[in-house]
């Protein structure tokens, strides 16, 4: 019970520190604006890129952070929070910034990768032993499987879980939309709820033992067995998942207004670096850079992935078609 | 109330008025005339195609309906618990007293994610209810559960200190006029909580329609069966679709004040009707 509890440390928190991320300070700093889950990241990563700084500039850098759901925190930057980088995990997030002129139209040619420093992907977690036997997507469309994930509508990472089990039916043999919808609108008849985020899902499932299977990131992975001990659950890796892109982007208007361009470049940049990628590894997010990925390679077994550029056009065609008003989400709802 | 017009014995009448009136207008009125304003955005058609969307009337239903119930439960035994903090005294009142506050006070997502754990298959309530075939967490039942209690202070606090200056006295004078303890409290009690106790229910039903945090961790998120119409405005604003969340905010606006107006006539009425028949004085 008093687990539970820990999601609500981690809100007030993010709570109080974009409430104190405001005021611009005389000395040099720069805010970045990121999404919920990735407080540790950057909570390593800030005083590396910091030390490095220091040696190539002599410049001392304060960063401060704000954490909140990625399209909260989108609309806090355009409504005004004055966030020199955004660092987000999906791009209908950055794109809204685009698309306000906030961010560069070009954002992600801007950075290697897609401006996205390093990747996820959509895995199983299931029960100890995996006694349901689940082993690809199909097996979660499968009829008594319950399975768990956040609301598509509401989250990020039900939006990459609902991708993915469409995706997979779409790269079947003779697949098209209407097989991948008869396939997906299979699985979400088998989610008994739908957790709100991601670390709601994981609650229900590892905490209330609700479902068969929980799909998420890879990294929650790591997370869950920090959390809850590793002999509770297995993860499972299905033949083929989404590519889960992270896309980071400097906020031209604020760092235009404060100066900061230079430093918030760098900053982003030095993500790319071997230190920077090295810590993405140890976050169990996977590093772009080959040869970390080689080093940490136990972690991060080999999986065919597929992009959502690849699959669907891009998230500018992706999003609508499925997750706004009359989508393929809501149509699979309207159905029934 | 009806001399105001010409001229009031109290002094600072006008610059009185003025000070509420600029209050209401900055606090209440302001931030909701921005919300019609930026939902005005929208054609009529489009307002009214938001508006009557089956997942939006769906959820209008959840909404409403569970506000409802969990007002009505909180109406009986808001309404005892009052009556039992002010009646009796026993070890341990002002504890309880305490305890009424708790879920003012409570951050709604704790109390969800609380309630969730505790009524969930394997929670301390659930894994007796669950095998009895009462699902309560993820299914309306717990949308209601976590209503009732986020709720329930309203009606306590509504009530308590109207039951307080109720004196004695009258009491004992119905019953020397031989008024049975029922009708003691059916014919003299009752008529005197009763529109405080609707006000209790009022406050109870509105702070309920409004709520997201709590609900959304128990409710399951359904479509059509456990949406809440707060959780489709927030998945509204997740897609940027900012005008079509304040059209249905808008929505659960009007249905909230033609309710309250409702509910507030019917306690005029009542309180004309009780200070008539000479309640009081």
């Amino acid at each position: 019970m008093f687990r539970s509890l820990r999601p609500l440390a981690f809100a007030a928190v993010f709570g109080l520190s974009s409430a104190f991320a405001l005021p611009a300070a005389a000395e040099l700093n720069l805010l970045n604006a990121s999404y919920d889950v990735a407080r540790d990241f950057y909570k390593d990563y800030n005083p590396l890129f910091q030390k490095y700084w220091k040696a190539k500039s002599s410049e001392t850098i304060e960063i401060r952070q704000s954490h909140g759901g990625s399209s909260k925190q989108v609309r806090a930057v355009a409504d005004g929070l004055e966030a020199d980088v955004v660092t987000m995990n999906q791009s209908p997030d950055v794109d809204f910034l685009a698309e306000k002129g906030l961010v560069a139209r070009d954002y992600t040619k801007k950075f290697p990768n897609n401006a996205s420093p390093y990747t996820s992907t959509m895995v199983f977690i299931v029960r100890k032993g995996n006694p349901r036997a689940i082993r690809d997507w199909s097996d979660l469309g499968r009829d008594g499987v319950q399975v768990i994930l956040p609301h598509p509508k509401t989250s990020g990472n039900g939006r990459y879980s609902y991708l993915a089990a469409w995706g997979y039916a779409l790269r079947q043999p003779g697949g098209n939309d209407k097989t991948a919808q008869e396939f997906v609108s299979r699985v979400l008849k088998n989610a008994p709820l739908f957790a709100t985020g991601g670390r709601d899902a994981t609650t229900t499932f590892m905490q209330r033992r609700i479902g068969d299977v929980l799909v998420s990131f890879e990294c929650e992975a790591e997370l869950i067995a920090r959390e809850f001990g590793r002999g509770e659950f297995e993860v499972v890796y299905p033949a083929q998942s989404i590519l889960a892109e992270f896309p980071v982007a400097v906020v031209e208007r604020v760092v235009d207004k404060k100066g900061t361009r230079r430093e918030a470049q760098a900053y982003l940049d030095y993500l790319w670096s071997k230190e920077g990628q090295e810590n993405a590894a140890q976050n169990y997010l996977r590093p772009r850079d080959a040869e970390v990925l080689k080093k940490y390679s136990a972690q991060f077994p080999a999986i065919k992935t597929f992009t959502v550029d690849e699959v669907f056009g891009g998230w500018s065609k992706a999003f609508p078609a499925h997750f706004r008003d009359g989508g393929s989400f809501d149509q699979i709802y309207q159905q029934k | 109330m009806p001399a105001a017009a010409s001229r009031s014995v109290l002094p600072g009448f006008r610059i009185g008025l003025g000070y509420t009136l600029f209050y209401l207008s900055l606090i209440v009125l302001l931030p909701l005339s921005a919300l019609v304003f930026k939902s005005a955005q929208l054609s009529a058609e489009q307002f009214w195609a938001i508006a009557t969307g089956e997942r939006a009337l769906a959820s209008l239903r959840v909404t409403f309906g569970a506000s409802l119930i969990a007002a009505l439960i909180n109406a009986f035994f808001g309404l005892l618990t009052a009556w039992v903090l002010v009646r009796y005294s026993f070890p341990g009142k002002r504890f309880v007293d305490a305890l009424v506050d708790l879920p003012f006070a409570l951050p709604t997502a704790v109390a969800g994610i609380t309630l969730a754990t505790l009524y969930a298959g394997n929670g301390w309530i659930g894994q007796y209810l669950e095998p009895l075939g009462f699902k309560v967490a993820y299914t309306p039942v717990g949308i209601v559960v976590a209503l009732t209690f986020i709720s329930l202070p309203f009606v306590v606090r509504t009530l308590q200190p109207v039951i307080e200056d109720i004196e004695p006295e009258i009491e004992e004078a119905a019953a020397t006029l031989g008024a049975t303890r029922w009708q003691t409290f059916q014919r003299v009690l009752l008529p005197a909580i009763v529109p405080a106790l609707l006000t209790g229910f009022t406050l109870a039903f509105s702070r309920a329609i409004g709520e997201y945090g709590s609900v959304i961790f128990i409710a399951g998120n359904m479509p059509f069966i456990s949406e809440i119409t707060p959780l489709l405005i927030v998945a509204k604003l997740e897609q940027y679709d900012i005008v079509g969340a304040t059209a249905l905010a808008v929505v659960m606006l009007l249905i909230s004040f033609v309710l309250l107006l409702a509910v507030n006539a019917l306690q005029w009425r009542l309180a004309n009707r009780h200070s008539a028949t000479g309640g009081r004085e």
